[in-house]
């Protein structure tokens, strides 16, 4: 089943449109990475799925069943901007926030002691937000977002405010929550994160929705079937029917780089066939895009041929 | 609902619990009787050393006779000026009154030497004195004896009725009506004005502190700002009733306390010792005792039943009117100093209805002005419990009460569109343009 799915989800401020037709499918138990750069709507997006704000047009389903206020409950949200009571304690926080969300009160303390322990920070209880360091507060605020246990947890810049031990930390706990059979929607400018936890992603640029699928897919789909190959000698002709050489670098001590793009349909086993006959290989590599790499190409605007051409020249 | 209920417990809870609510709700009463006893403890004070003064007099007319007054003791001389103003600067006295001979029709030349410059009050006192004795010498030079002066200067006090269209009498005192419109309008006032800031300070603190958008992500917007304006009322009328409480016993106990000692009952009690005896004193004091009579009687008279329940509501009423405006400022702007310029209008009409108060409904209750003031949802709450006392018309109560519903779901209506839109826009400068924006926003 699918967690989510928005058909033509479309927002309009009355000087531009915040949301242009969006339609996404985020399957159920993944981590779907939902990407663009600031103000191309992402914000908006997960507003109208959290029901802060509504939409003008389009339809949601969520886990099968039309969005609807009672879905409220299961799911869970970190917004960018963080923010807690800075005058009231942790505990109490928590446990207004969880009734919120419609824990009983004794559901709620008993799913607050387990993820205070989960977090080591059971004596935190009684401490005043204000008295937290940033970091202290970020963990409180996560912890906020997932004690319910909602099916879908939304987290927007989940990252921005951790040292790297406690990303770490949330990673894992992410993680242990996509076991446990939560689907995470990731907004985010971070490649790293995308690259290193999104199954799916989606990219969203100037209101509209430009890309969407599987992140292996989205990969392959932008490879361009170039390969380098480290070698010594540069004195080897290539099957000029097949190859087309980009460009090649000397390197120390006779070495050489050459960058070639094969045709359509040769894979890279042929290739390294084709080579071992002719040069003394040192190493041999298929150029993939990064995440990054195809996300400024197309945010730029220049379209899939001069992506190719990025990424050749990168 | 049960999200709303959670809403308005945190807002009580956290504010209840806090230390500055118990110190504001502990200290403000105290405050009362500190003034009272404070200032009953100066009175009490001057009047105990104020002690008549020494005037010396040369009277070379021979037409005045000085009797001692509680202030001043006169001690006639029998000199010339010169020398009286050689001996006065040996002596602490007062003064030195020197009156020359004169025509009565032409007094001229009565003057006073002092050694400090005395007070316009002690000057003017000693004026009275010497203009009585005028007014009454040439009153017998007409040949009035004293018995028809004493029946020209008469003592007349208003007995107060009310007609009712039945034509019953009731009596009234417009003194203790006075005292009730302005007391509880005043109290209107203050709360609207105390508890609808603290909403919107709690509003800015949310919409800063950015939880905001975590709290809506769970309820909708308008369901945050009715259980943060009903949350605060609940915290305001707890801290009112204590501090009625406390005020009525604190100061019933500082009077208690210097009661016994009061200047004026001292100077009554000293009167009635003094003057036991004339019938004509009696007949005064009797009068008094009427009159405190007659102030039971009219305390009787009050409706404090319907003035009880019409200014509940009109206290609910005219919170909750201006609680939603304040929560629509609040929500629209980033810090206190911004809220500043939209603080104002929505203060203003509030403001109107308490001048209001003071310059029309206490000096002429049934005036179109007055009126008008307690019909409009906006000056009504402070106006109309202002003019109940005095005896409202049930039609003109009637549609004030509706229109004060009408303008408080108005209200309501109205800063819900703003509030809804603003607490998630940081940032943005405000003005009046980009309210009316929010407000026409679809959902």
């Amino acid at each position: 089943m699918n967690a989510l799915i928005t058909r033509g989800v479309t927002k309009r401020y009355a000087n531009h449109t915040a949301l242009d037709q969006i339609s996404i499918t985020i399957p159920e138990r993944t981590i779907y990475g939902l990407l663009g750069p600031n103000g191309a709507g992402k914000t908006t997006l997960i507003r109208i799925i959290n029901q802060i704000i509504n939409r003008d047009e389009g339809e949601i389903e969520i886990f099968g069943e039309p969005l609807q206020e009672k879905h409220i409950e299961i799911i869970g949200y970190l917004p960018e901007e963080r923010g807690l009571y800075k005058k009231m304690k942790v505990g109490e926080q928590l446990l207004y926030l969880a009734q919120l969300k419609g824990l009983s009160r004794k559901e709620a303390l008993d799913r607050i002691k387990i993820w205070l322990d989960k977090f080591e920070i059971r004596d935190w209880w009684h401490k005043k937000v204000e008295d937290l360091s940033k970091g202290m507060a970020q963990k409180v605020q996560f912890i906020s977002t997932v004690m319910h246990e909602p099916k879908l947890i939304i987290l927007d810049e989940p990252f921005s405010g951790f040292d790297p031990v406690n990303a770490q930390l949330i990673t894992e706990k992410i993680l242990e929550l996509k076991e446990n059979g939560s689907t995470i929607i990731f907004s985010t400018h971070r490649m790293e994160t995308v690259e290193s936890l999104c199954d799916h992603i989606a990219l969203i640029n100037k209101s509209k929705k430009i890309l969407e699928g599987p992140k292996k897919q989205v990969k392959a789909q932008y490879k361009s079937n170039t390969f380098v190959v480290e070698h010594r000698g540069n004195h080897f002709t290539l099957p000029m029917d097949r190859y087309e050489l980009v460009r090649q670098v000397p390197l120390e001590e006779g070495l050489f780089s050459t960058t070639l793009k094969a045709q359509t349909g040769i894979q890279g086993n042929q290739v390294i066939r084709d080579l071992i006959d002719i040069a003394e290989v040192h190493s041999f590599q298929e150029v993939v895009p990064s995440m990054a790499d195809i996300f400024i190409s197309l945010v730029k605007g220049e379209g899939d041929e001069s992506l190719k051409k990025h990424l050749q020249e990168a | 609902m049960n999200k709303i209920w959670l809403i308005i417990q945190r807002e009580f809870l956290n504010r209840v619990q806090k230390k500055s609510f118990l110190i504001a709700t502990i200290l403000v009463p105290l405050i009362f009787p500190v003034i009272i006893g404070g200032l009953g403890y100066i009175a009490y004070k001057e009047a105990e050393s104020a002690k008549p003064e020494n005037v010396q007099v040369i009277d070379e007319s021979k037409l005045f006779k000085f009797e001692n007054t509680k202030r001043f003791n006169f001690i006639l001389l029998d000199m010339s000026l010169e020398q009286a103003k050689k001996a006065y600067n040996e002596t602490d006295d007062f003064a030195l009154l020197y009156i020359p001979a004169f025509d009565i029709n032409k007094p001229e030349g009565v003057a006073i030497y002092t050694k400090e410059n005395p007070s316009i009050e002690k000057v003017g006192d000693l004026e009275s004195l010497i203009e009585t004795q005028i007014h009454d010498l040439k009153l017998k030079e007409y040949n009035i004896d004293e018995s028809i002066l004493k029946s020209l200067r008469p003592q007349v006090s208003l007995k107060q009725f009310n007609l009712t269209e039945s034509g019953e009498e009731k009596s009234s005192s417009s003194g203790l009506l006075y005292g009730l419109g302005f007391g509880l309008g005043i109290l209107i006032y203050m709360f609207v004005l105390i508890y609808g800031i603290q909403i919107m300070q709690g509003v800015i603190d949310e919409k800063t502190s950015k939880i905001v958008e975590v709290i809506v992500s769970s309820v909708k917007p308008f369901q945050l700002m009715l259980g943060k304006i009903i949350g605060i009322a609940a915290v305001g009328l707890l801290q009112f009733t204590i501090w009625i409480i406390l005020i009525s016993v604190l100061s019933s106990g500082a009077l208690a306390f210097l009661g016994l000692k009061m200047p004026q009952k001292q100077a009554m009690e000293q009167v009635s010792k003094s003057f036991a005896s004339d019938p004509e004193v009696k007949d005064a004091m009797n009068t008094q005792n009427n009159k405190a009579a007659e102030f039971l009687a009219n305390l009787g008279e009050v409706p404090f039943g319907k003035i009880a329940v019409v200014f509940v509501f009109y206290f609910l009423g005219g919170y909750l009117l201006y609680g939603a405006l304040f929560a629509a400022v609040g929500s629209a702007v980033d810090s206190q100093q911004e809220a500043q310029q939209f603080q104002f209008p929505v203060t203003l009409p509030l403001l109107i209805g308490y001048l209001g108060l003071f310059m029309f409904i206490l000096r002429d209750p049934h005036g179109p002005v007055s009126f008008w003031l307690s019909i409009i949802p906006f000056t009504s709450p402070v106006a109309m419990v202002g003019r109940i006392a005095f005896g409202v018309p049930d039609w003109q109560l009637a549609l004030s009460i509706v229109l004060l519903i009408g303008g408080f779901l108005l209200t309501t209506w109205i800063a819900g569109r703003i509030y809804r839109v603003g607490i998630l826009m940081t940032g943005t400068k405000v003005s009046y343009k980009v309210l009316a924006k929010w407000f026409m926003l679809k959902g």
